[in-house]
């Protein structure tokens, strides 16, 4: 038992529980369903831009890329042009790669201790599973993310359309007396995005290494959107949900003049709250890695320091000792010695 | 090596990666354990470099001996460093903690100590970052991975960021290139706001403050201990060589860490350095002096702050600007060339009296250090050789199985891995790499860097550099290697006993030294003996007659 994810797993099940009596209570429905969203986004917003303010007042004194590559230097040795970016175009394709590929996740080893006939060898083999459960999460989420602006829209733009349509390309439909799976079409990324989810849960559970690291603040994001996607699938695959009520429903917050829907269920409630709590809990937690990663110096600097001098802004004078207090010092034995000074007494 | 330092195997056997302490690391107090840290600062250095809290402590005792306001001034000094390092700021809000930097520290790899893990260390300082400048840190404390500035605190703080090499792998495997190595830097110099330094770097600064170097070495004693070099060479090729010490006018100032002045091996390094610029004084004209002012490459200000690095840095322009030199170039090491690629131009440039260096042999132009004006001399006889301007006689190295160690600096702060690499190829005919993830950008840390190379932390430096030892103990298996090649004087004072204890048959050089074996000089004598006397291949039976 680990009190950090049981922790952030009684409080998200709790904001369940909470969000879904606010749903089904006629009397909180204007709280759960129009004020909160509201006021997560305004928290989104105003916190994501001051987060990131607060790190851009910050100075950037020295130029320190982590160089992953040969340099440029002497004209016959080939450089690393993205690894060891030595031009601003080759910075903004290192960090494009690094943003939209996880660059340097792809990088990643894992170390073992292996017994061989000589003793102990220490091996790096590649791993790769974080990289692809992290771009699948990562991508998947944007995909339903964009699939979500249908509800944002009238009519719904083209491009969402075709995201839609190649969304929901795996049609699988199968129909029992229970349940009725592919009517609607299954939308591939709501699932990759739970198993990406949980995935990236059962690794920090089951890892001793990444356990030992993770704190409740890393379980807590992964249990919201776990229900984020757990409550939208029911809805889309098992409740059936009326969209249409729910589309009125988000027209009206976008145009300002929000109305309740009618008969969506607690369900609903709980899916849009715990995409305010996401929201609003997003610029004071570590998901704002999103917008850091775009100011991280060690990646978004050119590695070109010797050849273009970089101005650190608060460069303060400091206390040095001179060669005159160096020959003061020494003078008597500099010149015993040979070697040549400045003031022979 | 130190008596109570455990042997290979048995070091190698209690490593276990995946037993965590039963209780959170929050909750494990740290234990300052003999053999893996460094001893205190002694006051004479502190109080020379005008550092604050000069007194004489003892890491075992309870009490530090701390100011009084001590917790504000951890508090102040982490505020100001928000506010004038972005790397600083932006690292400590945006770690995910994924764990990919876990596996990749050599100091976790070779201690199995959880708090080694790159993002571990991190959160050490973390913690108390979110405790006292993040309102949900504030407010939900331990819930939010926040905790309050105690005594322990400080205390684990201190063990663990100078159990830290500031070596960089971890940046490289980060996806947001969080870097350790920034963070370690930040917490040294808090740490140093209160006097707890440790003597291996305070010392040594206060060395280079006074006498231009880190040893210590007083002027008449370099130009005597070069002397003795010099004599040795002549001993061994019948040349003469003539190096000039703080001569005005000359075209180019050299600038080389003063470890290799002092101590086998680095010291047949030096020679090699020596028997080039005759080389090249005789054929070329080449007009190169040696500072005795500024005779330290390394800069080990790097390790205490920000501040203290620029204060020793400074003497490298300055002396550039006295003698009225060209251009600098640097020997080879692996931290000053951090500090010269990353921070030399913008703490004490612009260097404007100097011109934009250009090889006055090759009359090649270094324009990837046209603003800096100085150039590494793997990069400078890189171009020697591939102008064919040297003679050289790589059978003279057939002795030599080599593989080459990229310095963690010169890999993960620089980028220069193929200029070494293209050098050693052409003065000696066998080399081998090491396996890759542990060379060029993924290369492994010595274990002993950033001023943790003392004696009395021993146990730590021996698990540190097991990740670089047992890679090259695989090429000494598979190809018979028997040469650990690098360009760094810390890896040439720290590997031999690396080696003596992990991969006992494998000796350490410098690229430089190999250049000096293969150089063949003008009016040399028959060489029998390499810069070490040790016979070159063939030759065993011409030594003893």
């Amino acid at each position: 038992m680990n009190v950090n994810y049981m922790l952030s797993f009684i409080i998200v099940l709790a904001l369940c529980l909470l969000s879904y009596l606010g749903g089904e209570a006629p009397g909180l429905r204007y709280l759960f369903g129009i004020a909160i969203p509201y006021l997560a986004i305004v928290i989104f917003i105003f916190g994501f831009i001051s987060r990131v303010m607060g790190w851009a007042r910050s100075a950037v004194p020295f130029r320190i890329p982590t160089t992953c590559g040969q340099q440029k230097s002497l004209p016959w040795i080939k450089p690393n042009r993205i690894d060891n970016p030595f031009s601003k175009s080759a910075v903004i394709l290192r960090m494009i790669l690094e943003i939209v590929c996880f660059r340097s996740l792809f990088r990643n080893t894992r170390m073992a201790f292996k017994n061989t006939k000589t003793g102990m060898r220490i091996a790096y083999d590649w791993e790769i599973f974080l990289w692809v459960a992290a771009l699948a999460f990562h991508y998947t989420f944007l995909v339903v993310l964009l699939r979500h602006l249908r509800f944002f829209f009238d009519p719904v733009p083209f491009c969402i359309q075709i995201l839609e349509f190649f969304d929901g390309f795996l049609k699988i439909e199968f129909l029992s007396n229970v349940i009725q799976v592919g009517l609607p079409g299954i939308y591939i990324s709501g699932v990759i995005l739970l198993a990406a989810v949980t995935f990236l849960f059962l690794r920090r559970i089951f890892s001793p290494k990444v356990r030992y690291i993770s704190l409740p603040a890393d379980f807590f994001p992964l249990f919201l959107i776990m229900g984020i996607a757990i409550t939208g699938i029911m809805m889309r695959y098992f409740t059936k949900v009326d969209i249409v009520g729910i589309k009125e429903f988000t027209m009206g917050l976008v145009s300002f003049s929000p109305a309740l829907p009618e008969g969506v269920g607690g369900l609903f409630y709980v899916h849009i709250f715990l995409v305010s709590v996401l929201l609003a809990y997003f610029p004071s937690s570590k998901l704002m890695h999103l917008g850091g990663i775009f100011l991280s110096p060690t990646r978004n600097m050119t590695a070109d320091t010797r050849a273009t001098r970089h101005v650190n802004p608060w460069n303060h004078p400091v206390k040095v000792h001179t060669y005159e207090q160096y020959e003061d010092e020494f003078r008597e034995k500099m010149i015993e010695a040979g070697l040549p000074v400045e003031k022979k007494e | 090596m130190a008596d109570d330092l455990p042997k290979a195997d048995d070091l190698l056997n209690k490593i276990d990666h995946n037993n965590s302490p039963p209780t959170s690391w929050m909750d494990t107090p740290v234990n300052i354990r003999k053999g893996m840290y460094c001893y205190a600062s002694s006051p004479k250095s502190v109080k020379y470099l005008g550092l604050p809290n000069a007194r004489p402590w003892n890491p075992l005792d309870d009490d530090w001996k701390l100011p009084d306001n001590w917790k504000e001034i951890v508090f102040e000094g982490l505020k100001e460093r928000l506010d004038k390092f972005r790397s600083f700021k932006v690292f400590m809000d945006i770690c995910v903690r994924c764990g990919a930097c876990a596996d990749k520290c050599h100091f976790f790899i070779g201690t199995g100590d959880p708090k080694n893990m790159p993002v571990l260390r991190a959160e050490l300082l973390r913690s108390v970052y979110r405790n006292d400048f993040t309102k949900a840190g504030n407010l939900l404390g331990k819930i939010a991975g926040a905790r309050p500035m105690t005594l322990d605190v400080l205390k684990e703080w201190w063990y663990y960021f100078f159990q830290c090499t500031e070596c960089r792998r971890c940046s490289v495997f980060c996806p947001y290139g969080i870097d350790t190595a920034e963070i370690t830097i930040m917490a040294r110099e808090i740490l140093n706001l209160l006097g707890l330094n440790i003597d291996w770097i305070a010392t040594p600064v206060a060395n280079c403050y006074r006498t231009g170097n880190h040893l210590g070495i007083q002027p008449h004693a370099f130009k005597d201990m070069l002397d003795f070099f010099v004599e040795d060479i002549e001993e061994i090729t019948g040349v003469n060589c003539e190096p000039q010490y703080n001569k005005k006018g000359a075209d180019i100032l050299f600038i080389t860490p003063s470890g290799d002045v002092f101590a086998d091996p680095g010291t047949y390094t030096a020679m090699g350095y020596l028997l080039l610029f005759q080389y090249l004084k005789e054929k070329y004209g080449f007009d190169v002096t040696w500072s005795t002012y500024g005779s330290e490459g390394g800069n080990f200000g790097f390790f205490t702050s920000h501040e203290t690095m620029k204060r020793l840095n400074s003497k490298m322009y300055a002396e550039a600007k006295r003698l009225g030199v060209k251009w600098i170039l640097g020997g080879e090491c692996g931290h000053m060339w951090r500090v010269i690629n990353q921070y030399m131009d913008t703490m004490n440039g612009p260097a404007d009296f100097l011109e934009e260096p250009v090889s006055p042999i090759t009359g090649t132009r270094f324009e990837n250090a046209k603003s800096t004006k100085m150039v590494h001399i793997a990069e400078f006889t890189a171009d020697l050789i591939k102008h064919n301007k040297l003679e050289l006689d790589p059978v003279r190295n057939d002795n030599v199985i080599a593989t080459f160690h990229d310095s963690c600096n010169p890999a993960r702060g620089m980028g220069m891995l193929d200029e070494p690499r293209f050098v050693l190829q052409n003065v000696c005919n066998n080399f081998h790499e090491m396996p890759p993830g542990t060379i060029r950008e993924q290369t492994f840390c010595c274990g002993s860097g950033s001023g943790l190379n003392a004696g009395e932390n021993m146990e730590l430096r021996m698990a540190g550099g097991l990740p670089r030892a047992n890679a090259v103990k695989y090429v000494h298996e598979k190809y018979g290697v028997n040469m650990l090649t690098c360009v760094c004087a810390i890896d040439r004072a720290v590997f031999p006993p690396l080696m003596e204890y992990w991969v006992p048959e494998v000796d350490v050089s410098g690229l430089h030294e190999l250049v000096g074996n293969a150089l063949i000089m003008q009016g040399e004598k028959k060489r029998t003996t390499d810069l070490r006397f040790e016979p070159l291949p063939g030759m065993e039976d011409e030594i003893d007659e």
